[in-house]
């Protein structure tokens, strides 16, 4: 490995003090040690990773309500459908998730691994029980005859769900990674990761409710 | 979020086998280097497009290969102009300036060993070739590619074969390909904002970051914003295709004769979702060139950039902005006056920051010793072409004047001077700028001179015409004027923009040509030929790949300390400690 770092200036020694000599380094990066812990530093790059992307799935859900709200706005066709009975079941369950993650990750902060274990499978159980549930839903549309196509509430209704419903499959891969990948050779902890996916995971759970709420008071 | 590699200052192990070196390769030099020539490709696949295009306008009966009995058909026309805009657009002005030189340069700029992401920045690279290869295999359907232009308007591009040749497969492909460019933009731009704000090097506040890095930085946040919007648009579009929806397709349409079964859809509604998209994709476009722009008009000044702080804050407040402004391209539609109104006003206030811009790119020339190399020339241009672009820009922004102007080619004129070769211009001052860097050779500063003039002429020839064609009122995407007994007084406009048009794009051979010669045989470059300030001049060229060999950079001052007084050498790079500083 060759050194990279090599000064090409000539450097004269000697002479009079000319302008101020500049500032060690400074500005908003105080607070960073020599050189930066590397590990400190990738545990923030991974929060600050994970909070874009949250903004970026954000921006995607915020175009899909906007244009819900304005093609309701022009009125033409739109039928109110009745939502499934179930879908408040599925988001209690969905809720109580959020819950046992929570405990879940302090368990792990804390180094009890196997309450650790026991929770966070609780919440994976919960997550697919979610999304099951969600499947219920769609399956008693179906039978009501409403379908994707059938009129545009019935479509917003849809793609909404399968959007967010993909996003928690997303969610539940994460799960299942932190549960299964051998951190001992990763450059974040176990507890990072699992603070990483309680983070996406209530961002999903908020997010549900942001959308119940839409397509049930938005009709 | 599945990564697996580290962030941070690590020292990186290179890797050895073919593959994951050159291929698969996670090092974001490498990266960047796939990019820049996907976007090679690209650009000569967008250039033949515009070719057959100007040839078929000027020329209706010339016979052009590739075409059944070397006719251009007025369908296959409009399918030329959809690709062509969407090839450069996307696969071009998106890719080149931020994915590719921003890839390489901004680690090196801010003294990281890589991305924040390295896998992730592996998976935007193939995971938009796969667009790519997506959107080309359009070409090769039964029906062809879509002819419904790069902004896909419903419902022509919601209904499906009965709307034209290549409304059906050719423009399936097109919004899969598109959805997959949006993915691939996504994750690049996260790992873009996170590298800038955690990977950077002790000392390097963000008050110290090269302008290139601010423009990366600002683009990245643009497409972070606005390319899931563009996503959402693109699954709605393909459900009323496949799916039989009707997000975008009205009631009551009547195609050749047959009824259209949909019902209620609102074509308005893709209009806002693809431009409240679009717009800020004309920055993601321009913004890196400005970066550009600026370092290189510094450098080769020899003169600190003007207003540092206040390029920073007009390239954020045309960021910002630019999510405000999207209507402006809707005053056809039939928009309430009240909104065109503030939309106009909005547009109109952009040209506040881009004056700043303007007025410091002049301010940082005057009194400079100015050399003019390769590069310093198309930075140089790139000024002109911004303020000739811009200036236009005003015109437009009034609703009235758009009214008139909009489906004729003055609009054509405007965007391609100010976002396509602009940008271009960018690319290539980067190109020439920092080749040197990135293989270890010196392009050839004679040929780079024809090529820049061959070029700067050229672009001015070809789009100044358009826009008198525009003020006659000649209308755009029209294959053939025969029809219009006012239009043919205008065909020796027409054939003179042909002309040059054909001249300007052969010129591009000598870049070409100087690219590939240097590679192999140019001069071999110093580490530092230019006597710049920043990071990435001072390791070796090209870098090894962990950049810094496992050592952090430490800044001790600004990106653009040239011609500091009291000096022994015109500039004074940004990690020289200041105990090192020889003074005279």
């Amino acid at each position: 490995m060759p050194t990279a770092v090599i000064d090409n200036i000539e450097i004269k020694q000697g002479g009079r003090e000319g302008s101020p000599p500049p500032p060690p380094a400074g500005g908003d990066d105080s607070s960073r040690g020599p050189g930066g812990d590397a590990s400190a530093v990738t545990r923030r790059a991974y929060f600050t990773g994970l909070t874009l992307a949250l903004g970026g799935i954000l921006m995607f859900f915020m175009a899909l309500t906007s244009a819900y709200i304005v093609r309701k706005g022009l009125g033409e066709n739109w039928q109110a459908i009745a939502l499934p009975r179930i879908l408040w079941l599925n988001t209690a369950v969905l809720l109580a998730s959020s819950a046992t993650i929570e405990i879940a990750r302090r368990k792990l902060a804390r180094s009890a691994m196997g309450a650790f274990r026991a929770w966070w499978w609780v919440t994976t159980t919960l997550g697919v029980a979610f999304l099951v549930g969600q499947l219920v839903a769609w399956r008693e549309m179906v039978e009501r005859g409403i379908y994707l196509a059938g009129s545009p509430a019935s479509s917003f209704f849809y793609v909404l769900t399968a959007s967010h419903g993909l996003h928690l499959v997303g969610g539940i891969v994460f799960l299942f990674y932190v549960a299964f990948r051998a951190w001992s050779r990763s450059s974040i902890s176990q507890g990072t990761a699992a603070e990483l996916a309680a983070v996406y995971w209530h961002f999903m759970d908020g997010l549900w409710v942001f959308l119940l709420l839409l397509v049930s008071l938005g009709q | 979020m599945v990564t697996h590699e580290e962030g941070g200052a690590h020292a990186h192990h290179p890797p050895t086998g073919f593959i994951r070196k050159y291929i698969f390769s996670t090092d974001h030099k490498v990266i960047g280097i796939q990019y820049i020539l996907l976007a090679l490709l690209s650009v000569f696949v967008g250039m033949t497009l515009s070719l057959f295009m100007r040839i078929h306008l000027a020329w209706p009966d010339a016979h052009i290969p590739f075409f059944k009995d070397g006719i251009i058909t007025p369908e296959q026309y409009l399918a030329l102009m959809t690709m062509h805009g969407t090839i450069m657009v996307f696969m071009v002005l998106t890719t080149a300036p931020q994915s590719g030189f921003g890839n390489y340069f901004m680690p090196l700029q801010i003294g990281a060993a890589d991305m924040a992401f390295p896998v992730l920045n592996m998976l935007s690279f193939w995971v938009t070739f796969v667009s790519l290869v997506v959107m080309l295999a359009a070409f090769f359907v039964t029906a062809g590619a879509p002819i419904s232009g790069w902004t896909a308007y419903a419902p022509l591009s919601a209904l499906g074969e009965i709307a034209g040749p290549g409304q059906g497969t050719g423009q399936t492909l097109w919004v899969i390909g598109l959805a997959i460019f949006c993915l691939a933009s996504l994750l690049g731009a996260l790992n873009f904002i996170t590298t800038t704000i955690d990977l950077r090097a002790r000392g390097l506040s963000l008050l110290r970051m090269p302008l290139t890095c601010w423009t990366w930085f600002v683009t990245a946040i643009l497409g972070l914003l606005a390319f899931g919007v563009l996503l959402a648009a693109c699954i709605l579009l393909l459900l009323d295709r496949v799916a039989g929806t009707s997000f975008f397709i009205p009631g009551g349409l009547i195609l050749s004769d047959k009824a259209v079964n949909h019902a209620g859809g609102s074509p308005l509604l893709w209009q806002h979702l693809f431009w409240f998209f679009g717009h800020p994709e004309v920055y993601i476009a321009i913004l890196p060139g400005m970066g550009v722009a600026s370092h290189v008009l510094s450098t080769f000044a020899r003169k600190p950039v003007f207003g540092y702080r206040a390029m920073v804050f007009a390239v954020c407040g045309i960021g910002f902005l630019g999510f405000m402004v999207w209507g402006h391209h809707m005053f056809m539609s039939g928009m309430s006056p009240y909104s065109a109104l503030a939309f106009s006003l909005l547009t109109m206030s952009i040209g506040v920051p881009s004056a700043i811009k303007t007025f410091n790119w002049l301010g940082t020339l005057w009194g400079g010793k100015i050399q003019f190399t390769s590069p310093m020339l198309f930075a140089i241009g790139f000024v002109s072409l911004f303020v000739t672009g811009g200036v236009t820009g005003l015109f437009l922004a009034q609703p009235a004047v758009d009214i008139a102007l909009h489906d004729t080619p003055f609009v054509v004129a405007h965007f391609h001077i100010i976002m396509g070769v602009a940008a271009i211009f960018g690319i290539f001052a980067a190109t020439y700028f920092w080749f040197s860097k990135m293989f270890g050779r010196m392009m050839s500063e004679p040929l780079g001179k024809i090529h820049f003039w061959f070029t700067f002429i050229g672009v001015y020839l070809i789009f100044m015409p358009m826009h008198f064609q525009g003020l006659f009122g000649q209308p755009r995407r029209i294959p053939d004027f025969s029809n219009y007994d006012f239009l043919p007084p205008m065909m020796p406009i027409q054939k003179f923009i042909s002309v040059a048009a054909i001249v300007t794009i052969s010129a591009q051979l000598i870049f070409l040509i100087n690219f590939l010669y240097s590679l192999k045989w140019g001069k071999k470059a110093e580490m530092n030929p230019w006597r710049a300030t920043t990071l990435e001049w001072t390791v070796p060229s090209p870098p090894p790949h962990d950049n810094f060999g496992g050592h952090v950079p430490v800044v001790y001052r600004g990106p653009y300390e040239f011609s500091v007084p009291g000096m022994t050498e015109d500039f004074l790079p940004q990690h020289l400690a200041p105990e090192k500083v020889a003074k005279s």
